[in-house]
Formats: C-alpha cells, sequence, structure tokens
C-alpha cells in the first residue's frame, strides 16, 4: 500500500476547511450555563474605572445580574436587589449589576431613576453575557464561594422573588 | 482562484442567513417605542377613520382601540 506523503492540501480539501472557518467565525455563542458549571470570568470596570473582578470577589456569594435601561423588569429587579444586598451584604453575599447598554447615558438616566446600592459594571460591548449565554433580559447568575454557577434565573418576576431569596440563603448557608 | 470563487459564491448564497439574530443583550434599540409595529393604536384608529371617510376606501386593515364606535 503506497503512503500518502504530506504534501498541500488538494483544492477539495482547502474548498473544506474554508467552509468549517466561515462557519466557525458565523458560530453562534456559547450555550447556557448550567448549575455546578465554573462561572466564566469577569473583569469589567465601574463607573469611576476601578476593576471589578469575581477572581477577587472568591470566597463571597456573587450574584450576576445583567440589565439595561431598556429592560422593564429591570425597574422591578433594583428595588429588591438593593433589599437583598442590605439584608445579605453582611452575610456574604455581594450583588454586581452588570450593564448592556450601548450608551453609557442610557444606562445614567436609568440610575438616575432607579438608585442602585449594589455594585455596578459595565460591559457596552457585550462579552460578558455572551460567555454567560445570556438567553433574556434580565439574566441573574448566583455564584457561589467558589465560583460555580449555583443558580440561573432569566426574567424577573415578583412572584420568583421567594424562591430568588431563598436560594441566596441556601447559597450563604454552606459559605 | 478558483476555490476561492467557489467559497465566495456559496456564502453569498447563504446570504444574511449566516448572520446571527440579534442577541438578547443588544434589543436595546428594539425595544423604543418607535419601533413598535403600532406605536400608538388611538392614533393608527384616528388615521384609519379619516382614511375610510375620505377615501371611501373599505375598512381600512382591522383597527383596535380608538373609542369613536365608527368600526
Amino acid at each position: 500500500m503506497r503512503v500518502r506523503s504530506l504534501r498541500a492540501p488538494s483544492n477539495q480539501a482547502r474548498l473544506a476547511i474554508g467552509a468549517l472557518a466561515l462557519f466557525a467565525a458565523f458560530a453562534p455563542p456559547v450555550a447556557a450555563l448550567d448549575a455546578g458549571a465554573p462561572a466564566p470570568a469577569l473583569a469589567l470596570p465601574q463607573s469611576g474605572g476601578q476593576i471589578v473582578s469575581l477572581e477577587s470577589l472568591r470566597g463571597r456569594v456573587v450574584y450576576v445580574d445583567f440589565w439595561a435601561s431598556w429592560c422593564g423588569p429591570c425597574r422591578q429587579s433594583f428595588p429588591w436587589m438593593n433589599e437583598m444586598q442590605r439584608k445579605y451584604g453582611a452575610r456574604g453575599l455581594t450583588i454586581v449589576g452588570v450593564n448592556v447598554d450601548k450608551r453609557d447615558a442610557d444606562a445614567q438616566r436609568f440610575l438616575q431613576q432607579v438608585p442602585a446600592t449594589f455594585t455596578i459594571v459595565y460591559d457596552p460591548k457585550g462579552e460578558a453575557p455572551a460567555a454567560y449565554g445570556v438567553k433574556a433580559m434580565p439574566s441573574s447568575y448566583l455564584v457561589d464561594a467558589q465560583g460555580r454557577i449555583a443558580f440561573v434565573e432569566y426574567g424577573f418576576k415578583d412572584d420568583r422573588k421567594a424562591e430568588l431569596e431563598r436560594q441566596i440563603a441556601v447559597a450563604l448557608g454552606t459559605h | 482562484m478558483k476555490t476561492l470563487f467557489a467559497l465566495l459564491i456559496a456564502v453569498a448564497l447563504g446570504g444574511c442567513a449566516a448572520l446571527q439574530p440579534p442577541q438578547p443583550w443588544e434589543k436595546g434599540d428594539l425595544a423604543r417605542p418607535s419601533m413598535q409595529i403600532d406605536p400608538d393604536p388611538l392614533q393608527t384608529t384616528l388615521e384609519q377613520h379619516i382614511y375610510t371617510s375620505k377615501e371611501a376606501a373599505t375598512g381600512g386593515y382591522g383597527v383596535g382601540g380608538g373609542g369613536c364606535g365608527c368600526n
């Protein structure tokens, strides 16, 4: 049997490789994260410029919430998140709101109307929501003290508040 | 050269189907009221009523809302 030596790829092979490369370029973002998966790294700036990263918050339970000025349910979730930060902050909870507005002015106008007492970071390019596989706005990811996703919530509804608070308490309980 | 040409044709035939729809976090501009199909139902009803009356066109498209009871 004749062994084929390494040589330049045939035209057919080039076509296949080119097509694959193009499909990869148009590939959809990552699939949704499940509970138990390690939380993707986050390192985003606050309004003053200082970077907040998940790594620096290791050991605390982090509630990562993706929000935007154009997201209606966010107007309801902010007062609730303020309440959670106030209630559980001392027990080890840090809420990080990741803003995905393309224009900063929109985000600031929202924050003037609906103030936040928790950490707000900005990701106008949208790399963090892509890494987290965000499927709806708002999306919340509860990251436990070991850096793993404990709970995922898409959207925000009033009747889910009790369940979300219970999840936070459970994550803090094992802290 | 022929390979490249064939590849380009393959992509062009795909057209915009190859692109991703807007991601959930990119839908800010789509959420503006002016991007709705019918941003102001009352305005649409009034316009349709005037259109029907003046142009004697039948019905206009089915319009809900409004309060004048003409439809």
